[in-house]
């Protein structure tokens, strides 16, 4: 019985030192050289593997750094201070960013819009914008609230507050996850520098946008008209101009009659706001469909 | 009922309650003329069609006003006389919002389409009468809206030996294709001839579901003058699938990503073929069609004649409006149909129905995580497993999902009606085959 416990137990220690050796000796015969500046520029690098700079993740961005060259201002949730100790470690100056921030062009919380019917599907912009309707809300181009940017953000900068996403500039590392997969391409990365945005993304008749919506752009022109050279036109919609933004004090100067031209910071808390209506005296009626 | 020839049983299906004695013996009833039209400008799959028309151009009834924009197009024509209005904006029945041709009626109502009948059409050769039926506009009425000539012109290395008429019905509540096999029988078997004729087969049979028995007897009745075998099939949803017809009535299937005509079928709804006699025989294009217009909230429910244009608010007119709440308005059927935000939806050429739940036979539900218990299996007619694929649609794992032939779910319905954890499967699958697509897209647009 011992024998064969010792027997064993031998045979079992013999093929592990074998074993052992022969891992030993390969690991040192087929070493792959790492450049050990890939692995600290990888460390510097915030990790979130967002693949906004157009890489596989961080460390494949790292390797391109530093063996293709490539410019490490091109992550853009690097902060200043890292881009710096970046350049001492490859030796090489970062180029210069500027930067950007994801604004969702839409004011239509669910307390300021209009609802075309109820929508008992899934909870996903993407799956929504598929049925007739599009997810209940009666504008056809605003934001649907159910938050497939929230969720793709790798940095948790978008909060869905009363059905409408917001950006928390703070947060943002315009890495531009938001952007491509929001259905209603609602979202684009504009400069931060800007504290006033055109919260509307809506192409219906101006006359009718009113019927959806309580801040809607009306296309008036109005903030155009005050100074050209701050607002402008594009692609059918009233824009800030972005090469040339104004101050916040712009949005007093202009007045815009519905609002939809607003500072950042305000439109944040307004889209916080719960419904402000008195609730309905009736008992809750059947839900219907919008009749005329 | 006993079958002239051997038929096959699908695989799956299911039996929802099908609310068709609402409205089946209802003769169907023509609408009266309306003062102005908004005609769809795109009503078929495929290429859309473009204006031909001007603001303030008076038009015939069957006039042109917008010509097909490519092979697989059909061109739209006026439902009346009277004058050409704006182009405006009309909801669609898939959402968002589609370009429509305003036509303001006359009251004269008065003929004109430019094409002349051909009575004799025994006589005449194939290509006028596929040219014919391109010209008339006809597409697939049963749903799917596929320009019919395009089905009709199978390339020459197919070889087709089968034409199946689709009387099946199996969408619940919808009474339309069964009145109309009833009141124009010898339409539909007339118009089954000349496509007959046209693909050079011989073998017609028609399926209709065993639910219909008036229409059945009718059918038998003309049948054996047009070379039509008709053939009672199981009720059992979703017998009037394209793939489904086929193989209850010929044992063939159909691979996946494959059509019809790879195994020498042709299907074509009976509505098509009671229009392509029209379009032959009258010299007349698509510009009505049979509708269902029904559910507990309308106050008369039935079939009635539409022309294209007319809006759902009109329809329900028509149909003396409604005595009940309605909760959800669908235009098709419940297992299909899409549900409707707005009233102002056009009927076009594939508008099988306009049905209306109250809300108390409507279900609000929340998705919950799938148990496994393979109902969705058992029961999905395309041999799919949609609990599985729809959770790999869930994380977003396209590539699995197509790889688990998601692109051959035909929205039937089936699986998301027996699924006990409530699980909204068809939307799903919608969304991966959106998401596929698109990419599909992509990668074509790349290589060009
Ligand atoms: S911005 Fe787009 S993705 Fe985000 S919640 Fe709104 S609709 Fe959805
Ligand atoms: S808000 Fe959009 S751009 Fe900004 S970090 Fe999040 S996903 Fe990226
Ligand atoms: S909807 Fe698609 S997956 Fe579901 S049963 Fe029908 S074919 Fe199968
Ligand atoms: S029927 Fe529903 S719960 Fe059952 S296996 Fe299918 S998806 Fe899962």
């Amino acid at each position: 019985m011992l024998i064969t416990i010792l027997v064993s137990a031998g045979v079992v220690a013999a093929v592990g030192l074998i074993l052992g050796a022969l891992i030993g000796f390969t690991a040192k015969k087929f070493e792959v050289q790492t450049d050990p500046k890939i692995e600290a520029v990888q460390e510097l690098l915030p990790g979130a593997n967002c693949g906004g700079c157009g890489y596989a993740g961080c460390a494949d961005f790292a390797s391109a750094i530093v063996t293709k060259g490539a410019d490490p201002s091109g992550c853009s949730a690097c902060s200043d201070a890292m881009l710096a100790k970046i350049a001492e470690v490859t030796g090489k100056a970062a180029g210069k960013k500027e930067k950007m921030t994801a604004v969702v062009f839409c004011s239509g919380s669910f307390s300021r819009s209009a609802r075309a019917a109820d929508y008992n599907g899934i909870l996903d912009c993407r799956s929504a914008s598929i049925v007739a309707g599009g997810g209940g809300k009666a504008c056809r181009f605003g934001c649907l609230g159910y938050g497939s940017c929230a969720r793709a953000c790798p940095f948790g900068a978008i909060e869905i507050r009363d059905g409408l996403a917001v950006v928390h500039p703070e947060l943002c590392r315009a890495c531009g996850k938001c952007v491509n997969v929001c259905p209603r391409k609602l979202i684009r990365l504009v400069p931060a520098s800007a504290p006033i945005h055109v919260y509307c993304n809506s192409l219906e008749k101006p006359a009718k946008r009113r019927k959806f919506c309580k801040n809607p752009c009306l296309a008036c022109k109005k903030c155009i008209r005050t100074d050209e050279n701050h607002m402008q036109m594009q692609a059918g919609l009233v824009r800030v101009n972005y090469s040339n933004p104004p101050e916040a004090s712009f949005v007093e100067q202009v007045k815009c009659p519905t609002g939809a031209l607003q500072v950042e910071e305000i439109h944040r808390k307004i889209a916080a706001l719960k419904p402000v209506e008195p609730a309905p005296k009736a008992a809750p009626a059947p839900k219907k469909e919008e009749s005329k | 009922m006993n079958s002239p020839i051997r038929t096959w049983r699908f695989h799956g299906g299911v039996h929802p309650a099908d609310g068709k004695a609402l409205s089946n013996s209802v003769p169907a009833q023509r609408a009266p003329l309306l003062e102005r039209y908004t005609v769809a400008i795109q009503q078929n799959i495929g290429a859309p069609p473009k204006p031909v028309v001007q603001k303030g151009d008076t038009v015939k009834k069957g006039q042109l006003i917008a010509e097909p924009g490519g092979f697989v197009s059909a061109p739209v024509h006026a439902p009346t006389s009277g004058t050409v209005g704006d182009i405006v904006e009309v909801p669609g029945a898939n959402g968002g919002a589609i370009p429509a041709i305003e036509i303001i009626s006359d009251g004269k109502d008065e003929w004109g389409s430019g094409l002349d009948p051909i009575p004799n059409w025994k006589n005449t050769d194939r290509e006028i009468l596929k040219k014919r039926i391109a010209d008339a506009g006809i597409v697939g009425m049963g749903g799917a809206a596929f320009p019919t000539h395009v089905k009709l012109s199978p390339p020459p290395e197919k070889v087709i030996d089968t034409l199946i008429l689709n009387g099946a019905e199996c969408e619940p509540y919808l009474t339309a294709d069964h009145r109309l096999m009833l009141e124009r029988t010898e339409a539909v078997l007339e118009g089954a001839a000349i496509a007959a004729k046209i693909l050079r087969v011989d073998r017609v049979f028609l399926g209709i579901e065993e639910n219909k028995p008036d229409a059945i007897a009718a059918l038998n009745e003309k049948a054996g003058q047009y070379g039509v075998t008709v053939v009672p099939l199981h009720v059992r949803y979703p017998q009037g699938g394209e793939k489904q017809l086929i193989y209850a009535l010929t044992g063939r299937s159909v691979a996946t990503g494959g059509l019809p005509m790879d195994v020498g079928c042709v299907v074509q709804n009976v509505g098509s073929c009671a229009a392509i006699r029209d379009a032959v025989v009258e010299g007349h294009p698509l510009i009505e069609r049979y509708t269902t217009v029904t559910g507990t909230p309308v106050a008369n429910p039935g079939t009635w004649i539409l022309r294209f244009g007319t809006t759902v608010e009109q329809a329900l007119t028509f149909a003396g409006g409604v005595k009940a709440r309605a909760a959800k308005v669908i235009m098709g059927g419940p297992m299909m149909g899409f549900a409707q935000t707005s009233l102002g939806v056009t009927v076009t050429k594939n508008s099988s129905g306009i049905l209306l739940l109250q809300w108390k036979e409507t279900a609000e539900y929340t998705s919950n995580p799938c148990i496994r218990c393979g109902r969705c299996v058992r029961a999905c007619p395309m041999k799919l497993l949609p609990g599985p694929v729809s959770v790999m649609v869930e994380s977003e794992n396209y590539d699995e999902a197509e790889k688990n032939y998601v692109m051959d779910c035909m929205e039937c319905g089936v699986c998301t009606f027996v699924c006990p954890a409530k699980r909204p499967l068809v939307q799903h699958f919608r969304r991966a085959k959106a998401e596929i697509n698109a990419k599909r897209r992509a990668a074509k647009a790349k290589q060009a």
